[in-house]
Formats: C-alpha cells, structure tokens, sequence
C-alpha cells in the first residue's frame, strides 16, 4: 500500500452570516492523498474546491473559520498548527502554483529574486549555487535564456511564461505535494496544453504528488490518477479518473460531461437546468435534487450519505447510482442546429486593415492612420443573413479587435465593412446614424462588467427600447416583458439588480437588452468563458432557439473552439491579425488544412483520458506580426522556406469550398490529413 | 523617458501661461484699477491722469501682460500697492516662513501618517485599529479653524506653555520664529496626518487581499519580511501622490490656520493683498502658487514612474 501524504478528514469550513448563522462552504469532506499520484478536484465556481485547496496547506480565507475537522500532514493537523510553524511547511513541503500568476507575482520584484526567496527559506544553498539553481529551474520549466528571464519584472512576461516562473517558485522547495488552483485556466489553448504536459512530466521526474483543482474537466482529464467531483461543498463522486469521465456513476458528473461540447460533435449540448444552490439556503435532502434527473421522493427529504463501492474502487453519494451504473455511458445527444441561412449577404468586409498606431500630429491634420504593419491586415469576410460565423484564434489574433471595428468601437486604417450591400460602416460610432447603430449590437464576455449595477434589470432593457424606439409606459413595460420571456426569467425579475442575479441570469439580461433593440446582427464577444460549463450550455442553446426566432447573424467570437464547433455554420481561423483559414466548420474541424488550425485544434484539451493533444508548435509569443510573407511562418512547423518569409501566401480553395492561405500546395496539405 | 519629462515640463509651462492670463484678465475686468483705488476720492482728472503715466496704465492690456510676464520671468513682479515697495521683497520673506511652516508640518506629518496607516493596516479591526482610526476620523472632522483656536486657549492661555499667536517682525530669524510655529503646526499636521493615514491605511489592505499576497504567504515567506518586502513597496507607490498634493497645499499657505495664529506666511498675504486690493501681488501669487503645484506634481509623477517598473518599461519601450 502507498503511503499517505495527506489525510482530510470530516473538514467543515465556513462563516458565520449577518445574523449569525454558521453557513458552510465545505461540508465534512474526507479525502486521502497518496503519494506520487495526481488527483484532480472538479467543481464548478461555487462548489469549494479552491478552498479545500488552500484547507490542505493550512490556509483559510479571511472572514472564513474552520468549524471541524482536520488537515493531517506528516501526523500533525495543519489547521491548528502556529504560523510559525507554518512557515516550515509552505513552500518547503506542500507547494500552491496558482490560478492567475500574472496576478501572483508581486509586481515590484524581479522574478530571479521571487524564486531566490523561495530558495533562502527552503533550502541551505549559498548565493552562487542559489544563483545556478534558479536558472536550472527555469530551465526546467522551458524557459527560453533563464539569466534574462530571471533580471525581468512579471509584467514583462507573457502569460504562458508567468505560469511556469510560478511553477518554478513551487518547484525551489522541493516540496512533497504540489497544490494547483485553475494552472491553466486564461492561457491560450495552445500554451495551456504546453503548461499541462510541463506538470506531467515533473510529476513523472519528480515522484510529488499533486492535488489538481479545476471547473475543466478537459484538463483534468489530462493529468488526474483519481478525481474528485464536487458539488455545493460536499464530495459527490470520487474514483479513478477513467472510470469517472467514461462511466459516471453521479448524476451531476453525469450531466456536467453531458453539457460539455465536444470536438468531434457539432450540434449543442445539453444543458443541465437550474444552478447549484448558494451556500446557506440548502434544504434536507440532497443537495443536487433541483436538478436531478434520477432523483425520487426519498431524495428530497434525506440527504445521501457517501458510499463505497469496493468492485469499483469509487465513493458516490446518490440512492440511485446502482441504475446509473447500468446505462450510464456518456452518450452525449446534441441539439442538432437547424441552419437559417439565406441567400442574402448581410455584412461584407472587404481588405480591412485595422491599427492601434498613435496618430501623430500630421496625421490627424490629414485624418489617417498611418502603419505599414497594422494590427490586423487584408481581412476578407462576406457574412450571409442567419448565419453564426464564428472567429478563432489566440489571445492577439486580432478577433476582438474585428468585432470592435464592426461594432464602431475603432475605426478601420483601410477597406470597407458594407451592411446590406449598401450602408458603409467603416466609419466610428460618431459618423454612424441611430439606425446603423441599432441594427449590430454587442454581448459582452463579462456580464458583471456589462451590466450597470445601479440599474434594475428593468432600467437595462428599457433602455435601447427607449432609445431606439421611443417606448414609454405600458408598451414599454409589455415589451420588456415579452423579452424577458424569450430569454426564460420570469417577470419578477424586472425589479431587480444585477447583483441578485447568477452568472447565468445575467448574461440572459444581457442578451435580452441585445435583442431588444431588433438587431439584424449580435456580436457576441467570449460570451460564455465566464460562465460554468452547465450554465454555458443553457445560454448557447437560448442563443441558437433566439437565433431561429428572430433571422439574427451571430459573429461569434471564442477561444473555446469546442463551443465554436456547436455552434457556428463557419470558421474563420486568425494568427496576428490575418486570415489563415474560412471555411464550413464541419470541414475545417474535420479536416484542418492549414497548418495553424492544425496546432490550434490538435491542442484542445477533451474530457476524455483516451484522446491526447497533438503538440504541434512551440508556444512562443510573438509580440507583432511579422513585417512581411506569411504570419505564421514564427511558429510553423511546416515552414518551406524564403518564400514563407518574404512572400503573402496566396488564397487555395477546396472543393468544399475551405479557403486556406499558405504556400503550402493543397494537395500536400490534404494529403496529410489522411495519415 | 526623456521625452517624457520634457514633454510634462512644457505642459507645465502651458499651465502657468493659462493661469497668469487668467488672473490678468480677471483683474482687468474688475471695476476700478490700481489708481483709482490708490488715489481713492482724488482720482480724476489731472491726477488720475499723472497716476495712470506714473504707472503704465495708459498703454493697451496686452502691451502691459507682455512686458508684465517678461518681467515676471526674470522675477520682479513689479511694486505692491500698500507698501510701495518690490513685491519681490515682500515675498520673500513670507515664501520663507511658509515653507518653515510646511517642512516642519511634513517632517512631523508624514512619518506618523506611514506609521499610523501600515498599524491600522496590519491589525485591520483590532484594537490598535479600532482606537487610531476612531482619533484619526474625529481629527479629519474638525475644522482646523476650531481645532487652531482650542489649541490657543489650552496651551496658550490656560497653561502659558508657548505664546498663542505670531508678533514677530515677518523678517526674524529661524531661531526666533521656532517657539512660535509649534501651535501651528500641529493644527496642520493634526489634519493632513489623518487623511494621509487614512489613505494609507485602505492602500495597504487593499494590497494585502491581492493574490500576490496570499501566495507569498502560501511559500512560507515570514509575516514582517512579507509585510516588507511584498506589501509596502506597491502600498506607498499610490500614496506619493497624495503626498505631493499635500505638500503643495502646505506651501501655498494654509490661509485659515495663518490666520488664526497671525503666521506670516504666504496664506495670509493672500488675505491681505485680497481685501487690500493690491492687485499685482495678487497676480503675482497666483502665479507661484499655481508654479509650486505644477512642479511638486510633476516631481511626485516622475518619482511614481522611477519607483514603479511597471510603468518604467511601458515608457521605454513606447
């Protein structure tokens, strides 16, 4: 039997509200971490699996307490233990590599000294042989010439880079078990599964054991012997990490997996109705009965008890899990997305160059941007009414920054966005007329941001009805009535402000107020990344059923390509800025052509121990587009040669009518495909 | 970066050219001008006419703004009304006390808003917070013109520990004017230190709930080496503005406290050339008022932007 590294038991931790109750964010949780094996926690925002990873090095929140229970670590409690003590431990035995570690450096010390301080506390090096490890660690984490890496501030670094100094810093103690909050959570895909295969080899090479917390069940799946599912502070489901992604026994697991879009799926998924309750208005019975699809009158007034299964080697807590056992391979049922496409072309965008440049004098006397290298160059896209066209790439591919232009957020540097065939906007909000403004409206990725917070939901809506139409009174009311409807809340949620509302009601408001000004076209900008996996589901398939009613162009813009497949009728893949791929999505993601589609697609990670991603490229981050020849030639694992570097690559067409732009001859490039 | 500087000095410059047509224009437009106020019932006629030659009046305004700003670049602002003297010589002397007054109101100030703020900080709803911030709220409330007056009554007049209010010639020595700014500045320093507290105090938490923070405590760093090394140096970055935005206040006089205590400092003169009507003194403090906030806030922005390599590269690299 391995040995024990860490021991939970029965931790409750919580706090005590205004009046005075205790509520509980962990709920008698019980676990054992063994040596050398990599477990991951699943949960969504809310679930406490963040702080039962803090409870593991002996931290709890300010404003938080422990009320029971016990961290073990080498026989002594952590949570009792003096600070002083404490000390001992953090960094040197247990190690946190944190979720945002742009926001975890301390921004006015450099990085070399950041690791150095790790290594004073934890280990007896002198100076110079501190001075070798630190670029020995760097090393270690991939990181390209360590001694300039280590002079550097954080906020010099790209986000991919502050992840692996983080990494770094926890590696300096040496410690016996690694704590991960969300490693990889806001880095590119690319970069994320560069990040992800970094943590399995040091797992591999150093023997720590891990303890991997993510909302991601594709990079869980990556990295995790064992999983542990967590639902509103109790453990619901905890097994091997293969028996669970393929044969969940939990009927939360169960729908989580459900509500994920896959890869190789178009077609939405599923969503799981309702949301995990607050903590505090828990009832009797099980806590996931709200939303339960199996559940039965016993469910609601008893609450279940965590079970044992010895055949499987898995802890669950449901009555009913023997009849998941049964039937409970995941076969996921996608909504098939009925296309609404027309004839017509609604937007064209012809040789759009946009730049962020600072105009000078004379060129604002002049009224031009000058750049010969603009942020995003040549974009060629004509959008057909009812389409969803969706745009993918990395962060500073420039999508944003599309959308932005449409919108009149920027004005373009060149070329022409026409609505209608007629109407011009290439112009910025100030040129455009109310109704150029009324037919492209924005959703936005973070609906906390979006919404005024001093604004009912009611005040929000009436808003562009107000002001696009001149609404007053008892029409206004009925209106907003009717779109709150569309959306799915009910009418008692016109009083109320956004702070009262869940992830997902918010962006449902945030929706309505797009709809109500009648748009011909929605840009929806990562409109689903903030939210959890079963409450993205709900608002995609509530965008598709709007799309259907109303004729709407959705131009969607998402880093999560899996979502970009559900959803879209086309792809159009960006690298800095320039078009690499345009094409029907069932073909590019079947067949990726181009070779950056291929490194952006092989690196999507999926719920599913069985399919690996393909690490095609380096992630390197290049800082602006190259001046001339192809934009992908910095990382292209293809690259030909001069002609990638000195020459634009020309537009290849497919017989399925794949635009594709590269030097590269179709036929190679499809030939490849089928090896 | 140089650039930079350069850059911010000329719309310092732009500052000052806007704020001495202001008071020019403004003092052109107000009924009544140096002469009539100067010749009072006399002023007609032959008189008025001899008095405007005398002094210059006679030619159009901008003749006069320019050779009046030219002058005033070199330093001389031309000759006071009531004293009939330089205003360069009246200045002087007041320009000197002021700034006695504010360094030693800084020197004291300062230090104890840093300690005061970083306490109530670090023991964030303690007992050493409760008690400092509930000191350091009611000292913000009161008006120092209250706070000044109690002063004089207790330790003035009840206990006859320092002399209540300024009788010194404006011209004496540091030495002689020491006793008579301590009741002074401790009225300032009483109010300024607790605003500065204050702010410090909601820096230097804010800091310690950043996720920086918490993790230097997840890799065992010891409290006081994190409380120095992670916490102070980001939490003071913001507060130097506020620092400088104080000290320019100080300089340009605390015309309420001067007052009450009779302090000859540039505050009061204020006052006096106001209700004197002495128009050109007037012109010539607002222009070193406004000079000693554009440059105090440009050195505290320059400062921000050694201190702070964040915004250090972004300058460069721009």
């Amino acid at each position: 039997m391995t040995e024990i590294i860490q021991k939970v038991k029965n931790l409750s931790i919580g706090f005590k509200s205004k009046k005075g109750e205790e509520i509980l964010i962990l709920r008698n949780i019980s676990t054992n971490i063994k040596k050398g094996e990599t477990v991951g926690i699943v949960g969504e925002s809310g679930s406490g699996k963040s702080t039962l990873a803090l409870a593991m090095m002996g931290y709890v929140k300010h404003g938080l307490y422990t009320i029971g229970g016990e961290c073990e670590f080498n026989s002594s409690n952590l949570l009792k233990m003096k600070n002083r003590d404490l000390e001992k431990i953090r960094g040197r035995k247990i190690a946190m590599i944190p979720q945002n570690a742009g926001q975890a450096l301390t921004p006015n010390l450099k990085i070399g000294y950041q690791i150095d301080e790790a290594l004073q506390l934890h280990s007896d090096l002198k100076e110079e042989e501190r001075e070798q490890k630190i670029s020995e660690l760097l090393n270690k984490v991939r990181l390209p010439s360590p001694e300039t890496i280590a002079l550097r501030y954080p906020h010099e670094l790209s986000g991919g880079q502050q992840q692996r100094v983080a990494v770094a810093m926890a590696l300096a103690g040496t410690p016996d078990l690694l704590l991960l909050d969300e490693p990889t959570t806001g880095l590119d895909v690319t970069t994320q599964a560069h990040v992800l295969e970094l943590l399995n080899f040091i797992a591999k090479d150093t023997g720590t054991s891990m303890v991997y917390v993510s909302h991601d069940l594709g990079a869980i799946a990556q990295v995790s012997d064992r999983i542990i599912v967590m639902y509103s502070g109790e453990i619901v489901l905890e097994g091997p990490s293969r028996d669970i992604l393929k044969k969940p026994i939990h009927p939360y697991t169960y729908g989580l997996l459900k509500s994920i879009p896959k890869l190789s799926l178009a077609g939405l998924p599923q969503s799981m109705p309702g949301s995990q309750p607050q903590p505090g208005t828990m009832h009797r019975g099980c806590s996931f009965f709200d939303r339960c699809d199996f559940s039965e009158e016993k469910c609601k007034s008893n609450s279940p008890q965590l079970e044992y299964l010895e055949e499987l080697n898995t802890s669950v807590r449901c009555f009913n899990h023997k009849s998941l056992m049964n039937d409970s391979q995941v076969n996921q049922t996608v909504n098939k997305i009925k296309k609404s496409l027309q004839d017509k072309e609604i937007l064209n965008i012809s040789e759009v160059s946009i730049s962020y440049a600072k105009q000078n004098l004379l060129d604002q006397v002049l009224n031009r941007i000058s750049d010969d290298n603009p942020t995003v160059k040549d974009i060629n896209i004509n959008i057909k009414k009812g389409e969803t066209i969706a745009l993918v790439g990395e962060s500073g591919s420039g999508k944003s920054t599309i959308l932005k232009s449409i919108a009149g957020l920027l004005r373009t540097k060149d070329g022409v966005i026409k609505f209608d065939q007629k109407r011009n906007l290439s112009s910025d909000l100030k040129e455009r007329d109310p109704n150029d403004l009324r037919i492209i409206q924005l959703i936005f990725q973070n609906p906390d941001e979006s919404l005024n917070p001093n604004h009912t939901v009611e005040e929000i809506i009436a808003q562009p009805l107000k002001l696009y139409f001149g609404l007053k009174g008892e029409e206004l009311k009925t209106n907003i009535k009717e779109l709150l409807q569309k959306v799915r809340l009910g009418e008692f949620y016109m009083s109320r402000y956004p702070r009262q509302l869940s992830g997902g009601e918010k962006q449902r408001v945030a929706v309505a107020r797009a709809f109500a000004a009648k748009p011909d076209i929605i840009l929806c900008d990562e409109v689903t990344s903030a939210l959890d996996v079963s409450v993205q589901a709900a608002v995609l398939n509530l965008l598709q059923q709007l799309k259907e009613d109303f004729g709407t162009t959705y131009i969607f813009v998402s880093h999560d390509l899996a979502v970009v497949r559900a959803i879209s009728d086309r792809v159009a893949v960006l690298y800095q800025g320039r078009l690499c791929e345009v094409g029907p999505s069932n073909d590019v993601y079947q067949f990726p052509s181009h070779p950056y589609t291929e490194v952006l697609l092989g690196a999507v990670l999926e719920p599913d121990p069985d399919i690996k991603p393909k690490l095609v490229a380096e992630d390197i981050v290049e800082e602006k587009p190259p001046q001339k020849g192809c934009s992908f030639q910095g990382r292209c694992s293809r690259i030909l040669g001069d002609i990638c570097k000195n020459e634009i690559p020309p537009w290849q067409i497919t017989n399925s009518g794949n635009s594709i732009r590269c030097h590269i001859p179709l036929k190679e490039l499809q030939k490849d495909q089928i090896n | 970066m140089l650039f930079l500087i350069i850059k911010r000095i000329l719309l310092g410059l732009i500052t000052l050219f806007i704020v001495s047509l202001i008071t020019f224009v403004g003092t052109e437009i107000l009924p009544g001008d140096a002469c009539t106020t100067y010749l009072e019932r006399q002023a007609f006629g032959e008189q008025l006419e001899a008095c405007y030659r005398r002094l210059g009046l006679n030619v159009p305004a901008y003749e006069r703004y320019v050779s009046w700003a030219v002058n005033a670049i070199q330093g001389d602002f031309g000759y006071s009304l009531s004293g009939e003297m330089p205003i360069k010589e009246v200045l002087g002397p007041r320009i000197k006390n002021s700034l006695v007054l504010a360094s030693a109101a800084i020197f004291i100030g300062i230090p104890i808003a840093l300690i005061l703020g970083i306490v109530t900080a670090l023991w964030r709803d303690k007992l050493p917070d409760v008690a400092i911030s509930t000191v350091t709220i009611f000292a913000m409330t009161i008006p120092e013109f209250i706070s000044a007056t109690l002063l004089i009554l207790i330790i003035a007049i009840w206990l006859e520990w320092l002399p209540g209010i300024v009788i010194v010639p404006t011209d004496v020595s540091f030495f002689e004017l020491l006793p008579n700014i301590i009741l002074p500045v401790i009225a300032i320093a009483m109010i300024m230190t607790a605003h500065m507290a204050r702010m410090v105090r909601s820096s230097v938490i804010q800091v310690m709930a950043s996720e920086y923070v918490q993790m230097a405590i997840l890799k065992g760093v010891p409290y006081w080496k994190m409380v120095f090394k992670h916490v102070l140096p980001n939490a003071l970055l913001p507060a130097i503005n506020v620092v400088a935005l104080t000290i320019a206040w100080l300089l340009g006089g605390v015309v309420v406290t001067e007052v009450v205590f009779n302090y000859p400092g540039l505050g009061r003169l204020v006052i006096e050339s106001i209700s004197n009507r002495d128009l050109p003194t007037v012109q010539a403090l607002a222009i070193i008022l406004a000079s000693i906030y554009v440059s105090i806030n440009l050195l505290a922005d320059l400062m921000t932007l050694m201190l702070n390599p964040r915004l250090k590269t972004l300058q460069i690299r721009k």
